[in-house]
């Protein structure tokens, strides 16, 4: 069985602060991790390698040079080998052009039974790319997996709702997107960290560029791409409220009197 | 020179950092005081390849380095002193003098479970009347046809019960003073070896510390380690590395207390503002701050040279008496920086201080490390 | 046909009217329905067109009135017994097929956990842009595209996104933002009823079952009055003390996500950027820091109570009234005042 795993690089959210004064981002020292939904895709399929014989897991990364420290990581968590898609040709891109670009490599990978995806990247948070390759290799889609099993030589998957989940039974080969509740990631293994950090050739990491894989250069980039930022903006903060000052049972006494005023109590 | 820590020096930190602060810290305070060994956490790190860092990936271990190892114990001990000490005695203790002196059958036999985590390992010198007098070894190894016959008894051993591999010392010949000490591996459940007292102890409650009995012990002669009459130069060169363990759980423990007390600093106000506004107490984190990174720059070369197979004795010994003091006087600091509440244990402080005390005394009291500098400045 | 392609020079005048997905679970619409026709509507009178609702599954026939009466024109109604329980691969195909029939400007998805499965299928399918999770969508009024304000980074950055060269703009809509139309039940339009040939054996995932939460539903997003808690409470039970809290006040304990990845409540009381969002009228926050993924969850609270120990907390900027304290101190006693409130008032004069 062969797996395709998704991942992305991205930065550390949690820890991203704004620059007050310019109104953007500040990204220097913002540490990049691998998205945590791809985790959890990574995790299922080292999951499947672990439980079946003959399971192969591929990771796919879209991203700069740097984001080879992402496919470390996941190499050092069990992968088998990786693929880095890497070119000036694919900057830009939205999840039209993105989507595009993988499918073209997942489509290059071939012969492949699964395609995991994380959800939702904590930096784009569209949720679209992975059913985007789905659409664009043709093949069927479940998003929001929360768990997989095999069930003969299909999959039974549970796909999670608001308040429940749908359990399906779905052929290969097939597109499934991860969300956390799908299992707990494991740690990259001591052995494995020794063994892909720092060493800069890898034989088991393909870098591949735009000439690799077979692609329609109309539909990728920022010109391949039908959506386009008109503004980015930091969503301000509302007024500074007031501090009810004094002890706790001051504070609070004063505080039972403004929301009486409101017409709360 | 490169002050830079390697991309897989990194990602090792990242993951124990997390490992860490998911696992051991939200357990450290009640194992503290239920003395609880936290065994759980234990198989997650051997799940993880934590307990044989530094061992080959021939035997079973991580096919990694010293300096990992090191900072492994460093961040393990922020949050818990006793996970560090219990990584640290298995690892450098444990495992090291049978990678090093050992035969290939005893490291297919028993460094390959303890490298994988699958066993625990320990070491046994010390005794009521041999601690920084190590020499002074009672207890007895008779060779007696097929086997070796130990009587006598060891105190103050880390891992005494859990552990399941135990390095011990013995006289198999009293003749020879020092060259008559020699060094075998027993394991657990083994007949006539049995555990006595668990001390009931100031700090590292959680690891456990005790007595070994030894009465007519019979273990095969093949569980020798190294030659007859080798096992003074084994336990010596031992308890170097062993030190660079202790050296960084000390370390460990000093920027835990750092860490906690900038927070608490932040949080807690007098005289209308946070105390960490008054210049007299960011002055004492100056201070801490400082001696702490010079304690991580001797730890850390001290684990790059013994890495490199250069001799590091001597900033081993460095490395502990300045890691371990700097842990005393930073936990100390720490609690006064608390206040009242630093007394209590609903926060860390007073546990770390308790933990640091015994960094000044094991493996070689803070007195023996100065003695293993000297020689080596002054030489005869 | 082979597979679409976008930017390639369409005649943008040619697309007309917006159209909402009128998403049904089980026979009924969800809310978010009704709030894209509110959306919808104001985007339809803004470019002097009109709007349709998009309604597939037979089991939802009773709802077609309603839809127009929430402000459609008309309901395309796609009524097959077939088609009742969701699918993405079927319900692509109808919408893909209709939209490459009718070609509407604009289509607006409800950003469900269905409606983000099945809005960036169509848009793949159909070749056009989508802007995901969108809070804010008005009309440029220079040249009459859509602007699509969302959420990034966690909710750190806003980004106004526009499909300038492809049709329909697309958009999913973050649930619990927009405004429902008042219901007019005199309103009139159109049902047209849709039978267009669907090839199912494109269809590789068999239903099996719909497993339903067992406990009982938290409607956090209807709550009026929400008490929710964070990593500040430092455990499990602190949530217990926020529920005397709620109880007295006849609302809702919810959490921030550090408590939900504690494992200190479920995941459906989660507010925040991956979890509900709610405009209550009452938002006590305890022990909550206020990152900004929080805040994106509750920031619409008419009024937002914060009690958290660190005076720093980013909380307190978006709180109307903040409490530098210990939540173990000060939520017992507002409980206790809750019940003094005449006694307090009284003092007061």
């Amino acid at each position: 069985m062969r797996i395709v795993v998704c991942v992305k690089q991205v930065p550390d959210t949690n820890e991203v602060r704004i620059d007050q004064a310019t109104g953007t981002l500040i990204r220097e020292g913002v540490p990049s991790i691998i998205n945590p939904d791809d985790k959890n895709a990574l995790e299922a399929a080292l999951q499947l390698k672990d439980q079946n014989e003959n399971v192969e897991v591929v990771v796919l990364c879209m991203g700069p040079a740097q984001a080879k420290e992402a496919i470390k990581e996941a190499l050092a968590m069990g992968a088998d080998r990786a693929v880095l898609l890497s070119d000036r040709a694919f900057a830009g891109s939205d999840t039209w052009a993105t989507s595009t670009i993988l499918a073209a490599a997942v489509a290059k990978i071939g012969d492949f039974d699964v395609v995991l995806c994380g959800r939702q990247a904590i930096d784009g948070d569209t949720a679209q790319v992975g059913p985007q390759i789905a659409e664009h290799l043709d093949l069927p889609q479940v998003t929001y997996v929360q768990n997989i099993a095999k069930n003969g030589d299909k999959l039974r998957v549970e796909r999670a709702l608001e308040d429940g989940h749908y359990v399906l039974d779905v052929e290969m080969p097939v597109v499934l997107t991860a969300i956390k509740e799908l299992n707990e990631p494991r740690y990259p293994s001591v052995s494995g960290i020794y063994n892909y950090f720092d060493d800069s050739e890898r034989p088991e990491i393909l870098m591949w560029n735009v000439n690799d894989i077979d692609v329609d250069m109309t539909q990728i980039g920022l010109k391949g791409s039908p959506t386009k930022v008109n503004k980015s903006f930091v969503p301000t903060q509302k007024f500074e409220g007031e501090r009810l000052e004094g002890s706790a049972k001051e504070a609070v006494r004063k505080l039972i009197v403004r929301l009486h005023e409101r017409q709360l109590v | 020179m490169d002050f830079e820590l390697k991309s897989t020096h990194k990602m090792l930190q990242r993951v124990v950092r997390e490992f860490a602060l998911k696992d051991v810290a939200p357990i450290a305070a009640e194992i503290d005081v239920t003395e609880r060994y936290p065994i759980e956490n234990v198989r997650k790190m051997a799940e993880m390849g934590l307990m044989g860092i530094p061992i080959p990936k021939e035997f079973g271990g991580s096919g990694g380095d010293e300096l990992g190892y090191a900072m492994t114990v460093e961040e393990l001990s922020k949050h818990c002193a006793s996970t560090g000490v219990i990584l640290s005695a298995h690892t450098s203790l444990g495992s090291w003098p049978i990678l090093k002196y050992g035969t290939q059958e005893q490291k297919e036999k028993f460094l390959k479970p303890l490298a994988t985590g699958e066993k625990i390992g320990a070491f046994a010198l010390t005794e009521a009347g041999a601690g920084t007098d190590a020499s002074a070894q009672q207890t007895v190894a008779v060779l007696d046809g097929d086997s070796y016959i130990l009587n006598g008894s060891k105190i103050f051993i880390t891992g005494a019960g859990q552990a399941d591999i135990y390095i011990i010392f013995a006289m198999t010949d009293k003749s020879k003073g020092t060259r008559g000490i020699s060094t075998f591996i027993v394991e657990k459940g083994t007949p006539g070896f049995t555990f006595g007292k668990l001390e009931d102890k100031m700090g590292i409650r959680a690891s456990s510390t005790g007595e070994l009995i030894f009465e007519d012990c019979r273990i095969p002669k093949e569980n020798l380690l190294g030659k007859e009459g080798k096992g003074f130069g084994i336990a010596m060169s031992t308890l170097d590395g062993g030190r660079i363990g202790i050296a960084a759980q000390a370390l460990g423990i000093a920027q835990g207390a750092i860490d906690a007390s900038v927070q608490y600093m932040k949080e807690r106000k007098q005289f209308g503002k946070n105390i960490s506004k008054f210049q007299g107490l960011q002055w004492y984190v100056a201070e801490m701050e400082t001696k702490t990174q010079a304690a991580r720059l001797l730890v850390y070369q001290a684990a790059t040279k013994k890495s490199k197979g250069l001799p590091y004795s001597k900033e081993a010994a460095m490395a502990k008496l300045f890691a371990a003091e700097t842990a005393m006087e930073v936990t100390t600091k720490a609690v006064q920086l608390f206040g009242g509440y630093g007394y209590t244990k609903d926060y860390p402080v007073e546990r770390m201080m308790r933990d640091a005390k015994i960094t000044e005394i094991y493996e070689g009291t803070s007195e023996v490390q100065k003695m293993v500098i000297a020689a080596s400045v002054i030489g005869r | 046909m082979g597979k679409a392609k976008v930017n390639q020079g369409i005649d943008l005048s040619s697309y007309k009217d917006v159209w909402v997905f009128a998403e049904q679970r089980e026979g009924e619409v969800v809310n978010v329905s009704l709030e894209l026709l509110g959306i919808g509507r104001k985007l339809a009178d803004a470019r002097n067109s009109k709007l349709f609702a998009v309604l597939i599954g037979a089991c939802a026939e009773s709802y077609t009135e309603s839809l127009i009466q929430y402000g459609a024109d008309g309901v395309l109604f796609v009524k097959d017994d077939k088609l009742n329980q969701y699918s993405t691969e079927m319900y692509t195909q109808v919408i893909s097929n209709l939209i490459n029939e009718r070609k509407p400007e604009i289509f607006l998805v409800g950003a469900t956990t269905i409606g983000r499965d099945l809005g960036p299928r169509i848009s793949a399918r159909v070749g056009t842009g989508l802007t995901a999770d969108c809070t804010r969508l008005e009309i440029d009024e220079a040249d009459g595209k859509l602007l699509q304000t969302r959420p990034a980074f966690g909710g750190n950055l806003m980004a106004t996104i526009i499909t300038p060269d492809n049709r329909p703009q697309m958009s999913t809509v973050r649930p619990g933002v927009m405004e429902k139309c008042e219901k007019d039940t005199s309103r009139k339009g159109n049902v047209e009823i849709i039978n267009n040939k669907l090839d199912f054996s494109k269809d590789k995932v068999d239903f099996v079952e719909l497993v339903k939460h067992m406990k009982e539903q938290v409607q956090l997003e209807e709550a009026k009055v929400i008490v929710a808690g964070g990593r500040g409470l430092g455990n499990k039970e602190g949530f217990e003390l926020l529920d005397q809290l709620a109880d007295k006040l006849n609302g809702v304990v919810a959490a921030s996500r550090a408590a939900v990845d504690q494992g200190w409540v479920d995941h459906d009381r989660q507010v925040g950027q991956t979890g509900k969002t709610v405009r209550p009228k009452l938002y006590i926050a305890c022990g909550i820091s206020g990152a900004i993924q929080h805040v994106a969850g509750m920031h619409e609270a008419e009024c937002v109570i914060a009690i958290n120990k660190n005076e720093d907390a980013p909380i307190f900027n978006v709180a109307n009234y903040g409490i530098v304290g210990n939540v173990y101190d000060v939520v017992p006693k507002l409980i206790d005042a809750l019940d003094q409130v005449d006694d307090i008032l009284k003092a007061v004069e």
